[in-house]
C-alpha cells in the first residue's frame, strides 16, 4: 500500500526541501521505492538539492496538463534507482496546478511506489494547500523558534480541515521534524527547547536534525545528505525518522557530527 | 354546550392512519404532468378527488415548485394531501406537510397525559477535544466553549458565554460576546494574547507579569476585567 506524506511548513527556509530528499533518498537507501514531488511550481529546487537540475525536460505541470506522459517526466536517481523524482516547473505558477491534475498524478504514482512524498512549498496557499490535498501523513518540519513554530501551528489547522482525509471525517497523521537544532544555543535559552515545541504543537516527534554543515555542502553538492555522508549527524537523525515512517520504533535520540556519540535521550512523544 | 375552555380539560387528539395513492414525479416535470393528464383521461378517474401522498425522492424541487406542482395537479383535479421524501428545507407554508409511511396503527393519544417529546434542545456548551491551532476562529455564541487542549498563538476563541480553557491559553479568548458580564474565561495556563469580556479587554503588555503561565480566572467587575490565580 502506497503512502503519500506530505512535507510542509508554513514558514520558508525550515528546511522542507531538504529534508524531503534526505528522508526521500533514505527511505530508498532501506530498500524502499520512492518518488519525490517538488510542488514548488515556479520557483523549484528540489531537482538542485537531487544534483537532477541537467535532467529535467518534462516536469509536474506537464504531465498534469497531459502534455507529457509520467515515465517521461520521472527522473531516476543515478545512484539508486529506487528513487525518482518528479520535478516542478520553474517557468509557470502555481495556478497551472489543478486539483484534478494533481489526484490524477498522485494516484498513478501510488501504483508505481510505495512512497510518494510531496514537497510543499512555503505558505498556506493554492501550492501548500494542493500539495497536502491527497496526503496520508505529514510531515511538518519546524525550528525551535517561534515564528516557525506558530506557523506549523497554523498548518497543523489546515491539514485538519483542507486535506481530503479530513473533509471525509478521516485525519492526516502527523509528525514532527525539528531541524536545525543546536542543543548548546537551546541550553542557553536562546531557542526554544524540545520539550517548549512539543508541548505547543502537541504533535507526535519524528526526528531531531541537529544544525550542521553538512547539511548545506551536501545541498550544494546536489546530493542528499544521506548519500553524501551517511554517518554525519544530519543524516543519521534522517535514516531514524526515515524508519520511525516505515513503523519501526526507535529510541529519540539527536545525533551530533561526532560519529558514536549520542546526544541526550528523548524517550518521550507528545500525545 | 358551551365553548369556555377549561384549563384544568386536556385536549383530546386522534391519529389515524389512512390508505392514500402515492404518486412518483419524474423529471421532466412538465412531461409527468402531461402524462398524469393523459392517465386521467384515461382509466385514471380514482385519481380525482382521491388524497393522493406526492413521494419527492426522484426529483430535486424547490419549495416554489413544490407548490407549482401541486397547483398544477389540483388544476386537474388531483389533491395532493401531503409530500414525501423532499428536502426539508422545501417544505413549509404554502406547501403540504411533509408525511411519513405509518404501519396502519390507529391510535388514540390523550395530549395532557402523555406530552409529545420536547423538540431537543440546542446545545448551550462546545466542547473540543483538539487543541486550537494558530490561524483557527471558534465562535460560539450560544453559550460556553470547553477547550481541552491548548489554544494557539494566533487563535482565537468567542463564546458567548464562558471560556474555559484546560491547556495554555497563548491566543486571544473572548467571552461573553452576547453582552453576558457575568461570563468569565479560566485557563489552566495564561500566555494569551488578548482576553476580553463583553468588550471589555486587557491585552498581553497590560497584564500582571506574575500571572504569566499561571492557571487563572478572568472576570469583569464593572467595566474593569480583573484577572487572578487559581493556585
Amino acid at each position: 500500500m502506497a503512502k503519500v506524506v506530505v512535507v510542509t511548513s508554513g514558514k520558508g527556509g525550515v528546511g522542507k526541501t531538504t529534508s524531503t530528499a534526505a528522508l526521500g533518498a533514505a527511505l530508498a537507501q532501506l530498500g524502499q521505492n520512492v518518488v519525490i514531488i517538488d510542488f514548488d511550481v515556479g520557483l523549484r529546487n528540489l531537482d538542485l538539492v537531487m544534483g537532477a537540475e541537467r535532467r529535467v525536460v518534462y516536469d509536474f505541470i506537464n504531465v498534469t496538463q497531459g502534455v507529457a506522459k509520467l515515465s517521461q517526466a520521472l527522473i531516476r536517481d543515478k545512484r539508486l534507482d529506487k528513487l525518482a523524482l518528479l520535478p516542478a516547473s520553474q517557468t509557470r505558477d502555481k495556478d497551472a496546478l489543478t486539483e484534478d491534475g494533481v489526484q490524477r498524478v498522485i494516484a498513478a504514482l501510488r501504483q508505481q511506489f510505495d512512497w510518494v512524498i510531496c514537497d510543499s512549498p512555503a505558505g498556506i496557499e493554492r501550492g501548500a494547500t494542493l500539495a497536502m490535498r491527497f496526503a496520508d501523513e505529514a510531515i511538518v518540519v519546524t525550528n525551535p523558534e517561534v515564528s516557525s513554530v506558530r506557523d506549523s501551528d497554523r498548518i497543523i489547522g489546515i491539514l485538519d480541515a483542507k486535506t481530503v482525509k479530513a473533509e471525509r471525517g478521516d485525519r492526516v497523521e502527523k509528525h514532527l521534524l525539528i531541524t536545525r537544532y543546536d542543543q548548546a544555543r537551546a541550553a542557553r535559552g536562546e531557542m526554544l527547547t524540545i520539550d517548549d515545541v512539543l508541548e505547543i504543537l502537541s504533535t507526535p516527534l519524528l526526528g531531531i536534525v541537529p544544525e550542521s554543515e553538512e547539511v548545506l555542502r551536501a545541498s550544494n553538492l546536489g546530493s542528499p545528505v544521506t548519500f553524501n555522508n551517511p554517518g554525519s549527524g544530519p543524516a543519521r537523525a534522517y535514516f531514524d525518522a526515515a524508519r520511525r515512517l516505515m513503523g519501526e520504533s526507535i529510541q529519540m535520540t539527536i545525533p551530533t557530527d561526532k560519529q558514536g556519540f549520542l546526544g541526550k535521550l528523548f524517550g518521550r512523544r507528545a500525545a | 354546550m358551551t365553548s369556555v375552555p377549561n384549563p384544568g380539560q386536556s385536549t383530546r387528539f386522534v391519529c389515524r392512519s389512512y390508505m392514500a395513492v402515492v404518486l412518483v414525479p419524474e423529471p421532466p416535470i412538465v412531461e409527468w404532468v402531461t402524462e398524469i393528464e393523459q392517465r386521467i383521461k384515461g382509466a385514471g378517474r380514482f385519481l380525482v378527488g382521491s388524497p393522493i401522498v406526492l413521494d419527492l425522492s426522484a426529483v430535486k424541487l424547490s419549495k416554489s415548485a413544490i407548490a407549482h406542482l401541486v397547483a398544477e395537479l389540483d388544476h386537474r383535479g388531483v389533491r395532493v394531501m401531503g409530500i414525501e421524501n423532499a428536502d426539508p428545507a422545501s417544505v413549509g407554508e404554502g406547501v403540504p406537510p411533509m408525511v411519513r409511511p405509518s404501519r396502519g396503527a390507529s391510535t388514540n393519544l390523550d395530549v395532557a397525559a402523555k406530552p409529545a417529546p420536547e423538540p431537543r434542545h440546542k446545545p448551550t456548551t462546545l466542547l473540543l477535544d483538539e487543541p486550537v491551532r494558530s490561524g483557527q476562529s471558534i465562535f460560539f455564541p450560544d453559550g460556553d466553549v470547553t477547550v481541552l487542549g491548548s489554544v494557539g498563538s494566533g487563535a482565537e476563541v468567542v463564546a458567548g458565554g464562558s471560556i474555559h480553557v484546560y491547556g495554555a491559553l497563548r491566543g486571544r479568548a473572548m467571552a461573553g460576546s452576547n453582552g453576558n458580564t457575568r461570563a468569565r474565561i479560566f485557563c489552566s495556563r495564561i500566555e494569551a494574547e488578548l482576553l476580553a469580556i463583553d468588550g471589555h479587554y486587557v491585552t498581553a503588555e497590560s497584564m500582571d507579569k506574575n500571572l504569566r503561565d499561571r492557571a487563572v480566572q478572568a472576570w469583569l467587575e464593572g467595566t474593569e476585567l480583573k484577572i487572578t490565580a487559581l493556585d
